[in-house]
């Protein structure tokens, strides 16, 4: 820089490159008033740290906390409480496996249900929407995540669940009743009906970071693809879809964490009766459920302990599928950079 | 201006002093919140300086908090165990304040009459035995009624509360079975059923559904102008839910021990509603603070004087005369 000024692009004031001291710029006035970089640079890091470690903090403290307050049923059941199926409050006589079942089953048929939607919304928001469609289209699937899940519930009650059971139930037990997935009685609620409206809970989180993640899709992905005569189907497909499905993984993750933890509208619609059962219309009760029903009232010690430890079942249950979703997108990026096949 | 200001500062700064000076905490049972909450303003009303909070948080957490001593006074719908009493650090004395009642409902399209239930008919219900509507034990009660071919859906709540406390200890004392397979508490192993949250899912799914049997509180089904079945007591007579039943049945129970923990269903009276139960406020005698003590003795006293009067716009059932007069000895012995 200390070289001649290039006349091309004559510099505002040239001669303050010369030897005589200019006036300082505002940024270098800045940066040599606040005193030393060194002190604040390692404090800033410090306190990043404190940041990332009360993470740390926070989820230690919760396990200790549920790992203490359920002492009596740990020392009474040992590992047995999480295979076991009874639920008897006046025995005292406990096990989680009914509730575990009715959060994954239910989580899973939400995410079978909404995550094709998710995705097939965000490629039409991204891809092929009209200019005019797109602000209201994401401005509803934004708003279906502000609904308070009490609201989901009695929606579910009153509008959900006479459609199942006076319409969609019967046909699924005709057409698929041979399966044993769909039996009678039909109740309308149940574990179907649950699945149903985690579906529709979770399809804004899915669908709106799907968005993100397509929109982040360089163009010249898209160009490349089209240019090498492409339809628009085979674009989305190899062009955008490939390059984004690591964050498509990631908002399918975030979605199955909801479903795994909700719970007031879960609690309304699964039936709340713990039966372990292949049948998607019989009734089912989940983990956050049981702990939102009877906890309240739960006056007996080894009682709350129990409901405790299925507090603890929900947090090992969800670091497991955690785990097994981190492995999934492994195994899924472990072909090195996105190419199309 | 200034001035002005100043002078609500003072006034605000006082009121909080002076609230600060004689508050109450109180917490446990939901299903009484609605008269305490209104007895506890009125009071505050009548007294100024003196403010009672209460949290509905469940009558669990209401015995947790009194036997630990972080509230002033407890409430529960069930009584204390006697282990639970041996457990608490402090002296804790049940004083019945209202009583509760628990009523059938069902949904049986094409039927106007009201169904009647002997008590071993509704226990079998719920056990799974009688599945079908037009078994004959329900015929048999319910002469000339023309009962339909159809399943028996039964719902019972999902929530651990006072009414399935209540429901489940009438069943267990009519049925031995229902005794010794399920038992009694806030929540039981049903054999079978459908559970809603809360007195408003039982009776929304009832109503949704065609064939369905569920139980709500009295007071619920009242308010909401829902319509519910008779029960046989144990004089033999056909009863409907009401606040004259409820007030007998506790009038009636054989007999009232000195710390009233005692269950009142399917009590003898010749018109006493089988399915009804006190609720009770949980007092620590002597209390930790003697200030407070003091206003808590003096809100009983209140309580049974004024505050029995104002039960029934609630819906609540006041206590019968006879409890009345003998609460009032013991809250007289509070120290």
């Amino acid at each position: 820089m200390s070289g001649p000024p290039l006349e091309l692009t004559p510099t505002p004031e040239p001669s303050s490159l010369g030897t005589e001291s200019p006036a300082p710029s505002e940024i270098r006035k800045f940066l040599t008033s606040r005193g030393s970089s060194a002190i604040s640079d390692r404090a800033f890091r410090w306190i990043m740290l404190l940041c990332a470690l009360s993470i740390f903090a926070i989820v230690a403290l919760i396990a200790v906390e549920l790992v203490k307050s359920s002492q009596l049923t740990i020392s009474k059941f040992g590992l047995s409480f999480f295979f076991k199926s009874a639920w008897d409050p006046v025995n005292a006589n406990f096990g989680a496996l009914p509730f575990i079942f009715g959060t994954l089953t239910s989580s899973f048929l939400a995410l079978l249900l909404a995550v094709p939607l998710a995705i097939g919304v965000a490629i039409f928001l991204t891809e092929m929407c009209p200019k005019i469609l797109r602000g209201p289209l994401s401005f509803l699937t934004e708003l279906l995540a502000a609904i308070p899940s009490v609201v989901y519930g009695f929606w579910a009650i009153f509008v959900l669940v006479p459609i199942l059971r006076e319409r969609v139930n019967p046909l699924l037990i005709k057409a698929l009743g041979w399966t044993g997935f769909f039996s009678g009685p039909n109740f309308g609620i149940g574990l179907l009906a649950a699945g149903v409206i985690l579906a529709i809970m979770i399809l804004p989180i899915i669908s709106s970071l799907t968005r993100e993640v397509m929109t982040a899709v360089p163009h010249t992905q898209r160009e490349a693809v089209l240019a090498l005569g492409a339809t628009r189907w085979e674009m989305i497909r190899m062009g955008v879809l490939r390059n984004a499905r690591i964050g498509i993984v990631g908002s399918v993750i975030l979605g199955l964490g909801r479903a795994l933890g909700e719970t007031m509208a879960v609690t309304m619609v699964i039936g709340n009766s713990p039966v372990i059962g292949k049948n998607l219309l019989g009734l089912g009760y989940s983990m956050a459920s049981v702990i939102a029903n009877e906890f309240s009232e739960a006056s007996d010690d080894m009682y709350r302990s129990a409901l405790i430890e299925i507090g603890l079942a929900l947090f090992l249950v969800t670091i497991v599928v955690n785990g097994l979703a981190r492995l999934l997108v492994w195994a899924v990026t472990r072909g090195a950079p996105p190419r199309v096949t | 201006m200034k001035k002005s200001t100043l002078l609500t500062a003072a006034l605000v700064l006082c009121a909080a002093s002076a609230g600060f000076a004689q508050k109450l905490n109180g917490a446990g049972a939901t299903f009484p919140y609605p008269i305490y909450s209104k007895w506890f303003s009125e009071y505050s009303t009548a007294h100024s300086g003196v403010q009672i909070n209460y949290q509905p948080i469940g009558s669990g957490g209401g015995i947790r908090q009194v036997t630990s001593g972080t509230v002033d006074f407890g409430a529960s719908d069930g009584p204390m165990s006697d282990e639970q009493l041996k457990a608490s650090k402090v002296k804790i004395l049940h004083i019945p304040t209202v009583l509760g009642a628990v009523v059938p409902i069902y949904n049986l399209p094409g039927v106007s009459a009201e169904l009647k239930f002997s008590p071993d008919v509704l226990a079998d219900i719920y056990l799974g035995k009688i599945g079908n509507w037009n078994d004959a034990r329900i015929a048999k009660d319910n002469p000339g009624v023309n009962l339909p071919n159809s399943d028996i859906v039964v719902v019972h709540r999902s929530d651990g509360s006072g009414t399935t406390y209540i429901f489940t200890d009438y069943l267990s004392k009519v049925s031995a079975d229902w005794k010794n397979s399920v038992g009694k508490n806030t929540a039981v192993p049903w054999p079978k059923g459908i559970g809603g949250k809360g007195n408003e899912a039982v009776a929304g799914m009832v109503r949704q559904m065609p064939g369905a049997i569920g139980y709500v509180e009295l007071i619920y089904a009242m308010q909401n102008k829902i319509s519910f079945g008779y029960i046989r007591n144990a004089a033999g007579n056909w009863v409907k839910g009401s606040i004259d039943g409820v007030t007998e049945a506790a009038a009636t129970v054989k007999q009232m021990p000195a710390d009233y923990r005692v269950s009142i269903t399917n009590a003898p009276g010749a018109n006493a509603y089988p399915i009804s139960s006190f609720t009770w406020l949980l007092i620590p005698d002597p209390a930790a603070n003697g200030a407070n003590g003091k206003i808590i003795k003096d809100f009983l006293t209140w309580m049974l004087d004024q505050g029995q009067s104002e039960t029934s716009a609630l819906y609540y059932a006041p206590l019968p005369k006879s409890v009345a007069e003998k609460v009032r000895t013991t809250v007289g012995q509070l120290k």
